[in-house]
């Protein structure tokens, strides 16, 4: 299958992937149906393709992550891509290469599509002025995280049929949380509902000027939630304590066989991971009925080879008008 | 004796009350007569013209004294990738600066008088515009220790400032206000509570919050302006706010001031033209100390300078060599180069929607920061030395920053057009700087 043989439901037009805050429900809706796509005839992200063979996918990670960086690395490879990992350690940041030289250097090498983590908002933004190449943002610091945001939606869209009208409940560290980003624009866009739920100190107050309700008391909230995304505790990104103590919070806000057993039947239990167990969430609901955690990491490869496809033919796109 | 005269300008020198269109003859390097055109006696003709004797046609022109900023960051010793004394003084006289005060962030620190005299020597070497050094309120800037204070007067220190580091410690800043008072110098502070603002990028607030990066909230600014004005009063000593960002602090140093407390405080051009709005563009340029704020701050401060709680604008020169600035936005360095760009964009941040006067605007580059750094320049008056800045109010201009006088580049208004341009900068009697019309 050639790589212009893929349908496309809908509009895309997007050189990079930066981030869903600018992305409509229609782009959005493009990806998730190519999504949906790639789970059929590849029968969930098991058989290989070749749609992008010739291509070359640099995965560009200044910030450690082995998770995305090896579902990215499938992705590519199941479409038929070559990849290249290339880790650049802070160290040699501080020689005095800075990371534009890096990812130029990079796609000298004949590099179609650049994945990029970057523990700073806008790297990525940054990268794509200075590059050829399209760029897919794989999380920049506390921004953005699209793909994550990409595939939660589509794990819960799998599940219940639609976004509209639901309501999502995200908890834990907004503050700190390109996931919950990329969630709020996405659901939004979508048409859920979105709740913030976490320590106060955790929350900033602006963040309701992004449509969403906050929220402090995870009780009173779950009896009318769909779904929970429960965030990881970014210990490293917090500067200082903003809770008084991992029981406290696990106390407060982690999920337990007894909240679980307060909320909705067919609640759906999300976490981005990795997950920290006995302080988000417990292992009775991680290992539980309404945890759709495994199910997020097969939708991460389907979604990201969806993105991968529409960057890699609106790269076509340009190079043949040129 | 040598002469100058320059012709038909709309002369306007705030000390003295004078707006209108006349002729300045200087002699000697000194102001020898002002005299508005019309009057019967024009200044030309009451002098006689000597051999050397020039002649400047300032019709359509707006004549000045010369600008003089109170805190410049001319970067020598110690990071010349940056700045020197050389570069940076002819930037200031390209943007219409006849007198700055050199910033004691330079390494080693400005904090002993050996520094403070190698400061004036290289000015003296640049020959450009008069240099002043502050020197640091603390040993090092590290806030923990007085600096030798009173030779740093003895070295020519017009005023004290740890530069971007603010002075947390109280009761270092006690002594600090009491020990300065006795030599009559202001201490330059920059009011930041480090514990909010440590790590912070840009402006807490909602533009923060959906790019994800910490902010530095207002309180921050806010919380130390409060301190110091209380430290002020306490002490009786000279405080003066560079930078001042916020509604708050505007409204607390006009309460104060209104008290008859010594506090003075001046603002930047870039805070009174761009608001955090900018930053979703993840543009290093922007990053500045303090940040950019929201516009309901950047209307306060605009009211803080009409009725004059703000007394100055000052370009808070921080030049940074490119690659400094061609990283990330956690990572990159404060600062914007800003001497040469200060009158464009200040004519369109204040003179273009009619929140100043001419008048006003050169008020706040010349007899303000005149009056906070104790000095006799920023007059036009008969006797002083003829610091003159020629403006083309008309003149429309694209900014380029690698036409800059600085050895730096990092400007966030780079390939811009502005409106109001220096042509002309006269340091005693002689001309330093001017460009074809």
């Amino acid at each position: 299958m050639l790589l212009t043989e893929i349908p496309v439901s809908g509009p895309w037009g997007e050189r990079h992937l930066l981030g869903l805050e600018h992305l409509t429900a229609d782009q959005l809706n493009t990806v998730l149906d190519l999504a949906r796509h790639f789970d059929e005839i590849t029968l969930g992200g098991s058989q290989r393709l070749d749609v992008l063979k010739g291509l070359v996918v640099a995965n560009l990670f200044f910030e450690n992550s082995t998770r995305t960086r090896t579902s990215f690395s499938l992705a590519a490879r199941r479409l038929g891509a070559d990849t290249v990992d290339f880790t650049a350690s802070t160290s040699s940041l501080s020689k005095g290469e800075t990371f534009i030289d890096t990812a130029q250097t990079i796609e000298a090498m004949g590099v179609d599509l650049v994945v990029c983590r970057h523990r700073t908002p806008g790297a990525p933004h940054l990268l794509s002025r200075n590059l050829k190449a399209g760029v897919l943002n794989a999380g920049d610091g506390t921004h953005e995280h699209p793909t994550q945001g990409l595939l939660d939606i589509y794990t819960i869209m799998k599940h219940r049929g639609r976004i509209a009208g639901l309501t999502v409940a995200l908890v834990g560290d907004i503050r700190h949380s390109r996931v919950a980003r990329s969630n709020i624009h996405g659901l939004k866009a979508l048409g859920a509902e979105v709740i913030v739920c976490g320590p106060a100190t955790l929350i900033p107050s602006d963040i309701v000027r992004l449509g969403v309700e906050v929220a402090y008391n995870l009780d009173d909230i779950l009896p009318r939630v769909d779904c929970v995304n429960l965030l990881r505790v970014q210990f490293e990104r917090q500067r200082g304590a903003f809770f008084p103590s991992i029981a406290e919070y696990a106390h407060l806000f982690g999920m337990n066989g007894d909240r679980i057993r307060r909320a909705r039947e067919n609640l759906l239990v999300l976490a981005p991971g990795p997950i920290n167990r006995g302080v988000e969430l417990t292992p009775e609901v991680a290992d539980g009925p309404h945890s759709l955690i495994l199910n997020q990491v097969t939708n991460g490869l389907l979604i990201r080879m969806a993105c991968l496809t529409l960057l890699a033919q609106e790269r076509r796109n340009i190079q043949e008008a040129c | 004796m040598s002469s100058l005269l320059i012709s038909g300008g709309r002369v306007i020198d705030p000390a003295n009350g004078l707006d209108a269109v006349a002729d300045i003859l200087i002699v000697d390097g000194k102001i020898a007569a002002v005299t508005p055109v019309g009057t019967g006696n024009s200044a030309h003709r009451s002098s006689e013209p000597t051999r050397d004797s020039g002649y400047i046609d300032a019709t359509g022109l707006i004549v000045c004294p010369g600008f003089i900023d109170t805190h410049v960051s001319l970067r020598e010793p110690g990071f010349e990738e940056d700045e020197c004394t050389a570069t940076g003084t002819a930037a200031a006289l390209a943007g219409g600066f006849t007198t700055i005060a050199a910033q004691s962030d330079t390494h080693p620190v400005v904090d002993d008088r050996a520094a403070a005299e190698f400061i004036r020597l290289q000015a003296e070497r640049a020959k450009n515009c008069r240099v002043y050094p502050l020197g640091a309120v603390t040993k090092e800037s590290r806030g923990e220790e007085l600096a030798e204070i009173g030779q740093l007067v003895q070295g020519g220190a017009v005023g004290f400032s740890d530069a971007k580091r603010a002075v947390a410690n109280s009761e270092v800043m006690r002594r600090a206000l009491e020990y300065t008072r006795m030599f009559n110098r202001p201490i330059l502070h920059f009011a930041m509570v480090p514990e909010l603002s440590d790590g912070g990028v840009m402006h807490e607030g909602f533009e923060a919050t959906r790019l994800g990066f910490r902010g530095i909230p207002a309180a921050a600014q806010d919380i130390m302006t409060g301190r110091d004005i209380a430290l002020a009063e306490l002490t009786g000593g000279r405080i003066h706010l560079m930078c001042v960002t916020t509604v708050d602090s505007v409204e607390r140093i006009r309460r104060a001031r209104a008290r008859n407390i010594c506090v003075t405080a001046d603002v930047t051009p870039h805070h009174l033209l761009l608001t955090d709005s900018v930053m979703g563009s993840f543009e290093t340029m922007y990053k500045c100390n303090p940040p950019l704020r929201s516009q309901e701050h950047l209307n306060a401060l605009i009211a803080g300078l009409q009725d004059g709680t703000l007394s100055a604008i000052s370009s808070d020169h921080q030049p940074l060599a490119l690659e400094k600035k061609q990283v990330d936005l956690d990572t990159a360095p404060f600062g914007i180069c800003g001497i040469e760009t200060l009158l464009p964009v200040c004519i369109r941040a204040l003179i273009e929607p009619g929140h100043l006067t001419w008048p006003q605007l050169i008020a706040r580059l010349t007899t303000g920061p005149a009056e906070i750094l104790g000095l006799r320049h920023g007059t036009l008056s008969l006797g002083q030395p003829a610091d003159v800045t020629l403006i083309d109010p008309l003149k429309t201009w694209r900014i380029r920053a690698s036409e800059f006088y600085s050895r730096s580049r990092n400007t966030p208004f780079d390939g811009q057009d502005f409106t109001g341009k220096v042509v002309t900068t006269i340091v005693d009697g002689e001309v330093r700087f001017i460009i074809d019309r």
